[in-house]
């Protein structure tokens, strides 16, 4: 068999068998993403979608330092006992601004991608320092220190900054004011108020750890997911533009 | 003859100038620090790095000047044998803890550093890449040794890459517990331990291929190919997964470069091909040399092991939208991942067949021998995972294993059953080899260890199959007027006898391996020395 005959070139010589095997595996994952980069319904803008307040990005990495991602999923799929169960199904768009992407593999506890507005603060404040003080058969653990925990974010226009360098919109005004934004967006009385809504439409503002002294990791992880899933009305989206 | 000047060599003279400015460069940063992980971490390698400008010099100092580096290199193997085995048991144990908190969540402790959260990646990356890493490690720089009849390239190299990517997972593994992760599963690590581990890995690269480059064999032995690619592919992967621009060069935090889908379907090309390249390529590679060697028969078939290693390795690749099927991913990028997964069903078939049929004339062995027992099953737990992988790829499976504990019991067949008695039978041929005894101190705890962790296998996936199964259906059940029957809560209530029955069948597993890492142990300590030199200093071609 003439075949195998010649496979003793790459047998006898490593760097044949090298470049053989690196273009080998490199196909079918060029094929599969590079599209993603320029396809309509992978880069589709949706009306609402807006950038993370400060406050809500803090949320959102200490989401992502607890490992809520192992037992949570953020993307709800389009069968009829998940649309019912959780709400319209996820769009790539909803997900655009997350670097990186929250969508899970595991549901250990329910899918959170429309988890916002479900439940009151302090329904999350309680669940997020003693689950089974409201859910009496959960198996999450106890995360009480959040609320004890001041919120310490070393420069937070600085992560902004990075984050409009990987591509999420955040204007100079935005990053400007960051700071001053984390603050008020967790004190309904702050100065700050109004810039804070005029920078980030929609935006929520309460104490949400229910703490008016210090703002706090819990009222961070709080805003983050009251805000999951809120930001696109479906009332007016049209899920035929992308068809083609 | 003629008198020696010991010198120090160029490459010793490289890692000690390295190392030293990697030392400063910690200290930099460790006190210019935004956060507390960064600085321990600094700290951290700050020490690793004095240690190992200090381990350089104090080896120079020491060896005489016609120091005798004919033989094959051992002492790095040692090490990585050693580390294999108390990694394995410190991410088996973390499995099992993290298993008894998703039954009784008061073992949580409410603590940040004991929640399941922090501990769940500690022990995936303590059986993935600490256990698993160091098997790699220890067998591929063993085996293409001897199949080249060569020494590894370097004095200071092959202990670099060893103690370095061991470094590694004492930086990822302290950093989550204190909360440092990118949030990618199986890629949680920081940017700046990616970027030590990027060093050490090209430095095993180049390591790998030198010992290729000095063979005395003209043929690549089969094994090593599947090692090449597994060094160079998972090079690839975690390069192109770990992307991320950090927010300070003195803080633990970064953002990744790609997000949402995008991100998505880039970590399911490293998740499903960490599995496919450093679970299945790498191991492939140990199954190909120990299973041989062990039974004393050659390979089955040649040509199919050229078949299955062109297919396996080209097609894995496209295999990772399976991961995200009916999810915003486009449905063409789903359905190719799909296609795929049931292709690629035959050539991980094509390897099973190649490692049972190599045991060909030799059946009777399994009555006699329960290491070769144990890499012969783990053969046949690989022919399972396989195919269950696939079945659960099609995408009207997928839509209710989803998400859901079937996932977990189908890689833990994989992972306990394949990876894991593959790498035992590794360990309990190479121990004996490399410490120069006869034998193991006893066959009669292999088959203690072989018969308590089948049965915890058995009771793992059992019931994770019955919990998943149950799970998925009950998010999908409807009663008589047209409404969701069950809530989620009552899904999670009725898993807890399964959660039960998984941390038991857990528990089993650690056990098993204490008497293995005892066995291991008591082999190195009081086993009879060979009569032949079992390590075969003298290059010697033997087979």
């Amino acid at each position: 068999m003439s075949m195998f005959n010649k496979h003793a070139v790459l047998e006898k010589n490593s760097i044949l068998l090298l470049v053989g095997i690196l273009i080998v595996v490199a196909i079918g994952g060029l094929v599969e993403i590079v599209p993603l980069f320029y396809l309509k319904s992978t880069i589709e803008k949706v009306q609402g979608m807006r950038p993370y307040t400060p406050l809500e990005l803090a949320g959102r990495n200490i989401y992502i330092r607890e490992g809520c991602y192992l037992c949570h999923s953020q993307m709800i799929r389009p069968m009829r006992d998940e649309i019912e169960r959780y709400g319209h199904y996820s769009l790539a768009a909803e997900s655009m601004y997350d670097h990186p992407f929250q969508w899970g593999s595991k549901r250990t506890g329910p899918d959170l991608a429309r988890v916002g507005n479900k439940y009151s603060d302090l329904w999350h404040v309680n669940h997020l320092i003693d689950p089974r003080s409201v859910v009496p058969e959960s198996v999450m653990p106890g995360y009480p220190f959040l609320a004890k925990a001041e919120l310490k974010v070393p420069d937070i226009s600085a992560d902004l900054k990075v984050n409009r360098f990987v591509g999420v919109p955040y204007t100079d005004e935005q990053i400007a004011n960051a700071k001053a934004d984390l603050m008020a967006q967790a004190n309904p009385d702050d100065d700050n108020v109004d810039g804070l809504e005029e920078r980030y439409p929609g935006v929520v503002i309460r104490d949400y750890d229910g703490d008016p002294d210090k703002v706090t990791e819990m009222d961070a992880m709080v805003a983050y997911l009251q805000m999951l899933g809120t930001l696109v009305d479906f009332s007016i989206y049209d899920d035929k533009a992308d068809l083609r | 003859m003629a008198h020696t000047i010991k010198r120090l060599s160029v490459e010793e003279g490289l890692f000690a100038v390295f190392l030293t400015a990697l030392a400063f460069a910690c200290l930099a940063i460790a006190a210019k620090a935004v956060d507390g992980v960064m600085a321990f971490h600094a700290t951290v390698g700050l020490i690793f790095s004095a240690l190992g400008v200090f381990l350089i010099f104090n080896a120079y100092f020491k060896r005489p000047a016609d120091v005798d580096e004919t033989g094959y290199n051992l002492g790095p193997i040692k090490f990585a044998s050693v580390a294999a085995m108390f990694w394995g048991i410190a991410g088996f144990l973390v499995g099992d803890i993290i298993a008894w908190q998703l039954t009784f969540p008061a073992l949580n402790f409410d603590l940040e550093w004991t929640s399941f959260g922090r501990l769940r990646p500690l022990h995936t990356s303590a059986v993935i890449f600490a256990f698993g890493g160091n098997v790699l490690l220890a067998t591929s720089f063993y085996v293409v040794q001897r199949t080249c009849h060569a020494r590894l390239p370097g004095r200071v190299s092959p202990w670099f890459i060893i103690l370095g990517y061991n470094a590694f997972i004492v930086i990822a593994g302290t950093g989550y517990l204190f909360g440092a992760t990118q949030g990618k599963e199986y890629a949680e690590p920081e940017w700046y331990a990616d970027l030590w581990l990027t060093i050490v890995w090209v430095a095993y690269l180049l390591v790998f291929l030198g010992t290729l480059w000095k063979r005395r064999e003209p043929h690549i032995y089969v094994a090593n190919w599947f090692y090449l690619a597994f060094i160079v592919t998972i090079a690839m992967l975690h390069l192109g997964n770990n992307i991320s621009i950090p927010v300070s060069i003195y803080g633990i935090k970064s953002y990744q470069l790609f997000s949402g889908v995008q991100d998505a379907l880039v970590q399911w090309w490293y998740g499903h091909n960490a599995v496919g390249f450093f679970l299945t390529a790498g191991f492939l590679a140990i199954m190909y040399y120990f299973i041989p060697k062990r039974a004393d028969r050659p390979v089955y078939s040649y040509r199919l092991s050229i078949v299955h290693f062109w297919a396996l390795i080209f097609l894995y690749i496209w295999a990772g939208p399976h991961h995200l099927h009916y999810t915003a991913l486009p449905d063409w990028a789903q359905t190719l991942g799909m296609t795929f997964s049931i292709i690629l069903w035959m050539p991980s078939w094509g390897g099973m067949i190649n490692g049972l049929m190599t045991l060909s004339g030799a059946w009777d062995k399994l009555r006699t021998d329960p290491v070769l027992r144990m890499m012969v099953v783990s053969v046949a737990f690989y022919g399972m995972s396989t195919f269950e992988g696939p079945l659960m790829s099609v995408k009207a499976v997928n839509s209710l294993s989803h998400y859901t504990d079937w996932t977990i019991g189908h890689v833990h067949s994989g992972a306990l059953g394949w990876v894991g008695y593959i790498s035992f039978g590794a360990l309990y041929c190479l121990i004996p080899w490399l410490w120069n005894r006869k034998k193991l101190y006893s066959d009669r705890l292999v088959e203690w260890h072989f018969w308590i962790s089948t049965l915890g296998i058995v009771l793992y996936i059992t019931s994770m199959w019955v919990s998943g199964i149950m799970q998925g259906l009950m998010w999908r059940a409807y009663d008589k007027l047209g409404f969701l029957e069950y809530s989620f809560i009552e899904s999670v209530e009725a898993m807890h006898p399964f959660y039960m029955i998984r941390a038991l069948g857990g528990l089993l597993f650690v056990l098993g391996s204490l008497i293995m890492a005892y066995n291991l142990w008591m082999t190195i300590k009081v086993g009879e020395k060979a009569e032949v030199d079992a390590a075969d200093p003298s290059l010697v071609p033997a087979e």
